[in-house]
């Protein structure tokens, strides 16, 4: 199996990878005693607690704090005035983090304390005087777009804008090829719908947390859950005006991200705290503040137009998408654009996306930014096509597939792929023969995820008693310190006990990037194999030295040094434990490194199958049976890749059932708890199945893609498809709840 | 505001500690006592990240006042494995993978507990039933459901040999 000409390796066994070992960080996450972000606590530290606007947008025209620093114990009060103007590039995380002239949407931070224990900073909140005069607000996607909204910012738009739009349109986006109205007038069958998704949050279960310690001196240290410690010290170092040199940031065990903490909200009004009161600051979000002032992801509006011959070839696809992605731009519209016909090899393609402001908390990244909701829109009316035209959907999506060597509808031709693996996979599983009972249905639909590489620094330390330490700069989200230890075991040679990888802070390696885009498994995975031949390299001179032969007459085979050949001599082979025992004799420590800005990602392609049954009494629905088929690459942890196939296709189930952000009339979230705001329980759902499909990346030393995201992609259609099928109505708004679903089919009836 | 003296039990071990009277047990546990391990996810009941048993029924520690563990015996995830010992619920839980981050997983192992305590031979429906108040963003429950469904099959074979 010829995986990678360009990294080197031909063929491979392999031993370790593909394998499922516990993980290196198990135990202490299930005895308690891995630390997360709220669970560090430094000597003298203060409480810090955020004052958030009750408006969804205000002009904030004074705030007195004299009352509260008077309270016994306030040690700091800060507001926008004690931040510097920070730059194009960081002012909008910084409003964000703390108002200026205005709060933008309800929840908007606008003043911070700190105070020697939580009970003082939360009755010093209740001191602070904020004068604000309301604004109107808008928190709805179209009615934001429309002449005469209510606008947010007077010039944030860019260029590509043109006129007639409302001051809250701020980006558009084209991307496509060929001619899509000699595309649809060469249809036997055209389907027009327009479909709105609601904001779904990330919900990770570990709210936001920070320590903050800024001394005198200007060296600041920081403790935080996030999924980028890189990234906090970016950001925060340049808010603060200072060196990035000067502020570590160790990353803690993170509870969750899913997206949602690849940026700051409480991390710089930390620092600003701890610097003005001289002693070290704790903050730790509430639930409430974490979902009305972090990121969920944008809520859509989507039109989309799809034709087909009557032998299932689809002739032409366009869409136009709004998202909007809250108070400043950023939704991830642009994404939305790109991937929605991704999956189809389409001679006609066309999409447009609309990048649209709101009164709404920042919208952060959630797994696949932007390509769920488009995925919904494009997957539900290939359904309906293929419905119509008595088509079986798993045939149509065969012959109209995104395959290798097809050109992407957003410019790119794509190399090995493994789409038509996945439904070729689903088509012969027996799932797709179950019977369904009455009020039930079935729905297919497919996904599509760019994946990421990116900036990525590894090192590898060979200890003396042959045991080895990898060294990586990215948050440990689900498991991937196992898949760096299982790569480093594989690569050496050597048990995979014989290995701990840990999660460097910024001061002890170089610069990486956020644990994102699917990107850790792949990119950290490649630089640990790469750090891990050279520091082989290194073994084998060491080898080649001790034997008196030339370093190229060694080879590195079975975790030992051994010479390449005849011609070297008889030497025994050496373990890269007795090379290690007298590496300092032999010219020091041995240590393998590896910095690359790796691309070759490798897309990455999934199949779902979902079945459901609809109470016709309730409109609940109840998700019978659910078959992921995706394609990994090559899965090194397959009890991860599924767990990531699983956890994607249950919060995509939420997206489509439950999960939504209700606003009322004055702008303000109604639903800020786990309360109201459901995500799925395990009493609603079924057994996931993970069908680990394995078309190797050539990208990769070992194969491997990333799989982390692209399993949210399909199942808001796979779905919806299902409900739709089961009631007999197309459903085209998220989340399908019980009124919504009752209303449809009495509809229907009527 | 004077704080209240609490004297309770804590993993088997007497303990004191001075709190608010509005202080939250979870609070206490974490912040009096250093035992983090029990997390906070929501403050309202809704996750389950905090559970614990007091006097042997199952609690969210956010909804229960720190006076309230006066003279009573309160069990948290780190009292449930035996020195090295994991209980077979931790040994299954790592076995499955059946977790991704890892801060849900102390208060699914406490309820786990609480459940197989009071039902030794679950049935699946059972096992989903009893969790739904922990809340796992992660896993989608698939592999929590199967590791607690093992851990049982476990105990009750072990049990058996006994």
């Amino acid at each position: 199996m010829a995986l990678d000409d360009k990294h080197g390796v031909q063929t491979r066994d392999f031993k370790i990878v593909g394998t499922r070992p516990v993980r290196p960080d198990g135990l202490e996450k299930v005895t308690g005693k891995a630390r997360f972000g709220a669970d560090m606590a430094l000597p003298g530290m203060l409480i810090g607690m955020i004052l958030r606007s009750p408006h969804a947008h205000a002009h904030i025209r004074s705030i007195d704090a004299s009352k509260a620093l008077a309270l016994p114990g306030v040690k700091a009060v800060v507001t926008a005035t004690d931040f510097q103007d920070p730059g194009d590039g960081l002012r909008d995380i910084l409003e964000n983090c703390m108002a200026g002239e205005k709060a933008l949407y309800d929840g908007h931070a606008v003043a911070a304390v700190a105070a020697i224990n939580r009970s003082v900073a939360k009755r010093a909140l209740a001191l602070i005087d904020v004068d604000y005069e309301a604004l109107p607000h808008v928190t709805d996607v179209d009615a934001a777009m429309r002449p005469g909204a209510p606008a947010l910012h007077e010039d944030a738009a860019d260029e590509s804008v043109p006129d007639g739009w409302s001051k809250n349109v701020v980006r558009r986006y084209e991307f496509g090829h060929g001619d899509v109205d000699a595309g649809f007038a060469a249809a036997d069958e055209v389907v027009e719908r327009s479909f709105r998704t609601e904001a779904a949050h990330q919900g990770y279960i570990e709210p936001h947390a920070c320590v903050a310690s800024f001394g005198g001196d200007g060296q600041a240290d920081l403790w935080c859950c996030t999924q980028g410690q890189y990234m906090v010290r970016a950001t925060c170092a340049g808010i603060m005006g200072i060196e990035v040199a000067q502020l570590r940031v160790t990353a803690s065990e993170i509870g969750g991200g899913f997206g949602g903490k690849t940026t700051v909200f409480i991390e710089p009004v930390a620092l600003a705290l701890s610097r003005k009161a001289g002693k070290p600051v704790k903050i730790v979000m509430s639930r409430e503040e974490v979902f009305r002032a972090t990121g969920p992801t944008s809520s859509s509006s989507i039109d989309v137009k799809v034709g087909m011959t009557k032998d299932g070839r689809i002739t032409a696809g366009s869409a136009e998408l709004r998202y909007q992605g809250g108070a400043w731009p950023g939704s991830p519209v642009e994404f939305g654009a790109m991937s929605s016909f991704a999956a189809y090899d389409l001679e006609n393609v066309k999409t447009v996306g609309w990048d649209v402001v709101t009164n709404r908390p920042k919208q952060a990244a959630y797994r696949a930014p932007g390509a769920p909701m488009a995925a919904f829109a494009v997957e539900s009316c290939v359904d309906e096509l293929c419905k119509t035209l008595g088509l079986d959907p798993l045939d149509v999506r065969l012959k109209n597939a995104s395959r290798d060597g097809s050109k992407a509808s957003y410019g790119p031709t794509f190399d090995k792929i493994g789409l038509t693996a996945t439904l070729a996979t689903a088509k012969t599983h027996p799932h797709l023969s179950a019977p369904l009972g009455p009020n039930q249905g079935r729905g297919v639909a497919c996904g599509f995820w760019f994946n990421f590489g990116g900036d990525t620094c590894v090192s590898m330390n060979i200890g003396s008693d042959g045991t080895v330490s990898v060294i990586e700069g990215n948050p440990d989200i689900g498991g991937s310190r196992a898949a760096m230890s299982q790569m480093a075991a594989e690569e050496l040679g050597i048990p995979f006990e014989k290995v701990r990888t840990v999660i460097a802070d910024t001061s002890s390696l170089g610069y990486n990037e956020v644990t994102d885009g699917s990107r850790v498994t792949f990119a950290v995975g490649l630089a640990t194999i790469k750090a891990a031949r050279d520091a082989i390299e290194k073994m084998c001179a060491r080898a080649a030295a001790l034997w008196g032969i030339p370093a190229e007459a060694v080879v590195w085979e079975d975790g030992c040094a051994k010479p390449a050949g005849p011609n070297a001599g008889e030497h025994e082979p050496m373990t890269l434990a007795e090379i290690a025992a007298v590496a300092s004799e032999t010219g020091g420590p041995i240590a393998g490194h590896y910095e690359v800005n790796a691309d070759g990602a490798g897309v990455s392609f999934a199949t779902h199958v979902c079945d459901v049954e609809v109470d016709p009494e309730t409109g609940a629905t109840k998700v019978l049976r659910y078959t992921v088929f995706q394609d990994a690459g090559k899965a090194v942890h397959p009890a991860y890749v599924e767990g990531q196939f699983q956890g994607g296709a249950v919060q995509g189930i939420g997206w489509a059932l439950n999960e939504e952000y209700i606003y009322g009339e004055d702008g303000r979230l109604q639903n800020p708890g786990f309360l109201d705001y459901r995500i799925p329980v395990a009493s609603d759902l079924p057994m996931i199945d993970a069908v680990i499909v394995e078309v190797p990346n050539p990208g990769h030393p070992y194969g491997v893609r990333g799989v982390g995201e692209t399993s949210i992609v399909p199942p808001l259609a796979a779905v919806a498809n299902a409900v739709s099928a089961a009631c007999g109505v197309r459903m085209t708004e998220l989340p399908m709840s019980p009124p919504k679903l009752l209303k449809a089919m009495s509809q229907k009836t009527a | 505001m004077s704080q209240i003296h609490v004297s309770t039990t804590v993993n088997g071990d007497a303990v004191e500690f001075l709190c608010e009277p509005d202080e939250t047990l979870l609070d206490a546990l974490r912040d009096r006592l250093g035992l983090t391990g029990t997390k906070e996810g929501c403050g309202t009941g809704d996750c389950g990240a905090c559970s614990v048993t007091v006097d042997g029924r199952l609690v969210c520690s956010c909804l229960v006042l720190g006076a309230e563990a006066n003279g009573a015996s309160v069990d948290t995830i780190e009292g449930l494995g035996q020195g090295d010992a994991l209980h077979p619920l931790q040994r299954k839980f790592l076995e499955h993978a059946a977790l991704q981050c890892g801060v849900c997983t102390p208060g699914f192992l406490v309820a786990a507990k609480s459940l197989l305590d009071r039902n030794p031979d679950p049935t699946e429906t059972e096992v989903r039933y009893w969790l739904a108040g922990n809340l796992c963003r992660c896993t989608g429950y698939d592999k929590i459901v199967r590791a607690v469904i093992d851990a049982a099959a476990d105990m009750r074979s072990q049990a058996a040999q006994s």
